[in-house]
């Protein structure tokens, strides 16, 4: 895109609501702008979109895309909020939780863990799938960071993170399919990177992967931003519709990382 | 060991340019040298080629025949897709396990000789096969497993495979001085645009008196259709192509790992000519200087043969500078090795890989046109598509659509496999339909017709009436055969462990949804589905294909789904149990209630009743959950 595409204004329709964007804006961002909630895991601001977990999925146009990477075009027509992908991404959602070891009940993250919050938010109280239980390994070289996998959704944000914010790439991924799992730069561990415990790697992880030591339970359970108010009402409470489900975001909730 | 390590790395990078695009050869010569890739080495190449080593591992990790961890100089790939199974592979394998005194996965004690399975080596029609090294063993008997074992172990390493193992040649090229290999091309049928008499160069000298736009135009106007199975016309795909001052590229897919598909090695095989010839007047028509033929690691065997063609064809003045025409052209192949990765069929993971990258596929838009192979302008195009759009050239497109039917012009090449007298390649008319299809490879039996490998339809005999083409049945050009013996959802559960093995893992439908799917299908062929089990199937499926980010998930349910369609009955048989079991849960009910309410597994007599009340409940608790398939976990 030129500089002068990215000045056009530009507008679309996302679930009958007419917004307005610019030229090489992501759908995704044009809905935030707007107070519309996507709901999304692997995106996070700043970071080059990954459109790897699929939780936001929009029909345009009739197809489906992952709206955090479709540039938006004039005239767009975006099913956002409809049964039908509702459906989809709480099936999503439940599949992460299938794939990895999540207990909430134990997870240092819980009521700040995006993953938690967007179950809760799509109604899931129980799994529909059976659990694969797979074998994950947990990193504890490292003096002021841990690593446990088992809580990984891949979405890449700490890989990202790591290259983009950190300018470093301490994290990548090894394997795949089902088999595909986030590796550090190194043979013995995360101790032998040159990652730092201030890294923007570790605040974004969306769940209880990446933690730093002696800082556990700083906030009690309970007072954590998804225990406050539902996740995606950091955006639906700027500008636009009145969100349909939390109704009194009195405070705005802090975004996922806990600084 | 380490200066031995460090030297080679050193010397395959350097060979490479040091240039980190070219990753995936520089890993396979040190895989190929050192027997694995460890950590070490991942360092030193990370070094060398400015990546990190985490980029280097998840190249190495992502692809089936390059290995972290040390392997035999000599490795054995079993082909274990359904046809090879079919075909005696679990027989195989285990008379390989037993010669070798190892088990499929392991190495020898004196670590020369490693034994794996393999997806699909597109050997399909002359199966149960093999691969050791880059030696293909088709036709495998267990008498030729022990000789074959036996010629490994009298042997050093070092030894050529080639002539120590293949003792005859298969027909055509296959027994050329640079390919000497025991397969066979299995032509059952040659049609005249595949395997129609040609003149090397002549499609050329035809395209290079034309302009590259008035090249285009004849593609166009012959309605060619991409062969790989997309069905994109090719003709507007050089058009989106051309143009503009950049460099751009002329890309071959020669990665054709759709299980049951074999056709693309039978052209590369006796039609190297026509491949190159077609790429050659790709690159006229859209104005590349470069192509790249991306071919498949299973045919390793290939490669020499392939590079003696496109010499012959420098030496001819049919490659390099000063090909003439009417707008000043060059251009030259260059064939880029794969590394065992299905995903990389899929035209813009084949350009990840081809960059030296794990074989995920891009977000599209962009697409290739635009921003391919290393981000410059590319056209994608498969083998088969490349033959045809040559002899369009060379025979003008009025000739080619008045072959096969309106929408769907020209023929197209088949794999035919199975339960079938006649399996090979079929060049047929487009349109032909799949009863006339079942005639011809003499698989009357037939119960049902894979069309189009796993990620195509399971056609049931109510069907066989329908035709294959783009409108009807579309295929990359598998036929898999299955007569009324071959359970057809073990089949399906076959094709979803393909899926799950090869799957890229990026997103979440197609990484999770593909276990979930064939543990639910498994469930239902253990006999311990109920009727809900199909709506949970439908919906995972649509799950998968709707939001999945590439062909694979958007195809990964359709065995699950076209049996389902197709097939009711195999499922239907299956969940009777279910009809039964809303019985069964409620003697399951009452036993654990009674076993609750007494404290002990009594009250209804039998086995139950003798035991005690500790055991008695553990007992019921584990019939309870098998019932609900939990204990099959």
């Amino acid at each position: 895109m030129s500089d002068s595409d990215e000045a056009t204004a530009i507008q679309l329709i996302i679930d009958g609501t007419e917004v307005t964007g610019h030229a090489g804006q992501t759908i995704l961002e044009i809905a935030d702008s707007a107070g519309i909630y996507i709901p999304r895991l692997c995106w996070l601001e700043n970071l080059t979109p990954f459109g790897a977990c699929r939780v936001c999925v929009v029909r345009v146009n009739g197809r489906i895309h992952s709206a955090c990477t479709l540039p938006a075009t004039n005239g767009m027509v975006v099913e956002n909020d409809t049964e039908e992908l509702r459906g989809f991404r709480k099936n999503l959602i439940d599949m992460l939780f299938a794939e990895g070891n999540h207990f909430c009940m134990f997870c240092e993250r819980s009521g700040a863990c995006e993953l938690q919050a967007l179950a809760y938010r799509f109604g899931i109280t129980a799994p529909t799938y059976p659990a694969l239980f797979p074998h994950r390994e947990i990193d504890a070289t490292h003096p002021d960071i841990l690593i446990d996998r088992n809580r990984c959704v891949l979405c890449a944000r700490c890989i990202r993170a790591s290259k983009e914010s950190d300018g470093k790439g301490v994290f990548g991924f090894a394997g795949r399919g089902i088999q595909k799992h986030l590796i550090v730069s190194a043979e013995g561990g995360l101790a032998e990177t040159n990652i730092d415990a201030s890294d923007a790697a570790i605040s974004a992880c969306p769940t209880g992967t990446l933690l730093r030591k002696r800082t556990g339970f700083a906030v009690p359970v309970g007072e954590r931003p998804f225990d406050r108010t539902p996740i995606g009402t950091e955006v639906e409470s700027t500008t636009g519709p009145t969100p349909p489900h939390a109704s009194t975001p009195t405070s705005t909730p802090a975004p996922a990382g806990k600084e | 060991m380490s200066a031995v390590r460090d030297e080679a790395v050193h010397e395959i990078c350097a060979r490479f340019g040091n240039d980190a695009t070219r990753l995936l050869d520089v890993v396979r010569a040190i895989n190929q040298r050192l027997d694995c890739i460890d950590g070490e080495a991942m360092e030193a190449i990370a070094e060398a080629l400015h990546l990190t080593r985490a980029d280097v591992e998840g190249v190495v990790s992502f692809y089936s025949f390059l290995s972290t961890r040390p392997h035999g100089n000599i490795v054995i790939r079993l082909c274990d897709d359904v046809i090879d199974k079919m075909k005696g592979a679990d027989e195989i394998a285990s008379e390989f396990e037993h010669a070798l005194g190892i088990r499929v996965g392991e190495t020898t004690p004196d670590g020369r000789i490693s034994l794996t399975t393999t997806s699909c080596i597109g050997m399909s029609d002359q199966a149960p096969a093999a691969l050791v090294n880059d030696v293909v063993l088709p036709r495998l008997s267990l008498s030729e497993v022990r000789r074959v074992v036996r010629l490994l172990q009298a042997h050093p390493d070092g030894t050529d495979l080639r002539s120590l193992l293949v003792d005859s040649y298969g027909g055509g090229n296959n027994a050329h001085d640079l390919v000497r290999s025991a397969v066979d091309n299995s032509i059952r049928q040659a049609g005249p645009v595949l395997f129609g008499h040609m003149e090397r160069g002549a499609a050329l000298r035809k395209a290079l008196a034309l302009s590259p736009v008035e090249v285009i135009r004849v593609v166009k106007a012959s309605r060619l259709r991409g062969r790989g199975g997309g069905g994109f016309p090719t003709g507007v795909k050089w058009e989106h192509t051309r143009g503009g001052q950049d460099e751009r590229y002329v890309v071959c897919n020669a990665d054709e790992g759709e299980p049951g598909t074999f056709k693309d090695r039978v052209l590369l095989t006796e039609r190297a000519d026509l491949v190159f010839e077609g790429m050659t007047i790709a690159g006229y028509a859209i104005g590349a200087g470069h192509g790249v033929l991306y071919l498949r690691a299973e045919y390793a065997y290939l490669r020499e043969y392939l590079e003696h063609v496109l010499r012959e064809r420098r030496q001819a003045g049919l490659l390099g500078t000063g090909l003439g025409g009417r707008k000043a052209f060059e251009f030259d192949i260059r064939i880029q090795m794969g590394a065992g990765a299905y995903i990389c069929g899929e035209e813009t993971a084949l350009i990840e890989s081809m960059e030296g990258k794990r074989g995920q596929p891009r977000l599209k838009p962009p697409f290739p046109a635009s921003h391919g192979y290393l981000d410059k302008p590319t056209c994608v195009n498969n083998v088969e598509t490349y033959c045809c759009a040559a002899r369009i050239l060379e025979q003008g497109a009025p000739w080619f659509s008045a072959l096969g039917s309106k929408a769907s012009t020209g023929t197209k090449l088949l794999s035919v496999s199975g339960d079938c007298k006649r399996p090979g390649v079929y060049e047929v008319p487009f349109g032909i339909s799949v009863r006339e299809l079942l005639g011809l490879c003499d698989g009357t039996g037939a119960a049902a017709v894979q069309i189009g490998g796993p990620s195509g339809r399971m056609v049931p005999p109510s069907e066989f009436g329908r035709t294959i083409c783009f409108d009807d049945l579309a295929t990359g050009g598998a036929v898999m055969v299955f007569d009324q013996h071959r359970d057809l959802l073990e089949i399906a559960s076959e094709f979803l462990r393909f899926f799950i093995h090869e799957s890229c893992g990026y997103c979440t439908p197609c990484r999770v949804g593909n276990s979930l799917l064939k543990e639910r299908l498994d469930r239902i062929r253990a006999g311990h589905g109920s009727t809900d089990d199909v709506g949970y199937l439908r919906d995972l499926s649509a799950t998968i294909a709707a939001t999945s980010r590439c062909g694979l998930g958007w195809t990964s349910p359709n065995p699950v789904l076209s049996t389902l369609d197709g097939f009711p009955g195999q499922y239907e048989r299956r969940l009777r149990d279910a009809s039964y079991s809303l019985e069964e849960d409620t003697r399951e009910a009452r036993l654990i209630r009674n076993g609750r309410a007494n404290g002990r597994g009594s009250s209804e007599g039998g086995s139950a009743a003798e035991t005690t009340g500790v055991d008695g409940s553990d007992r019921e608790r584990r019939e309870a959950t098998d019932v609900s398939g939990e204990a099959k976990r």
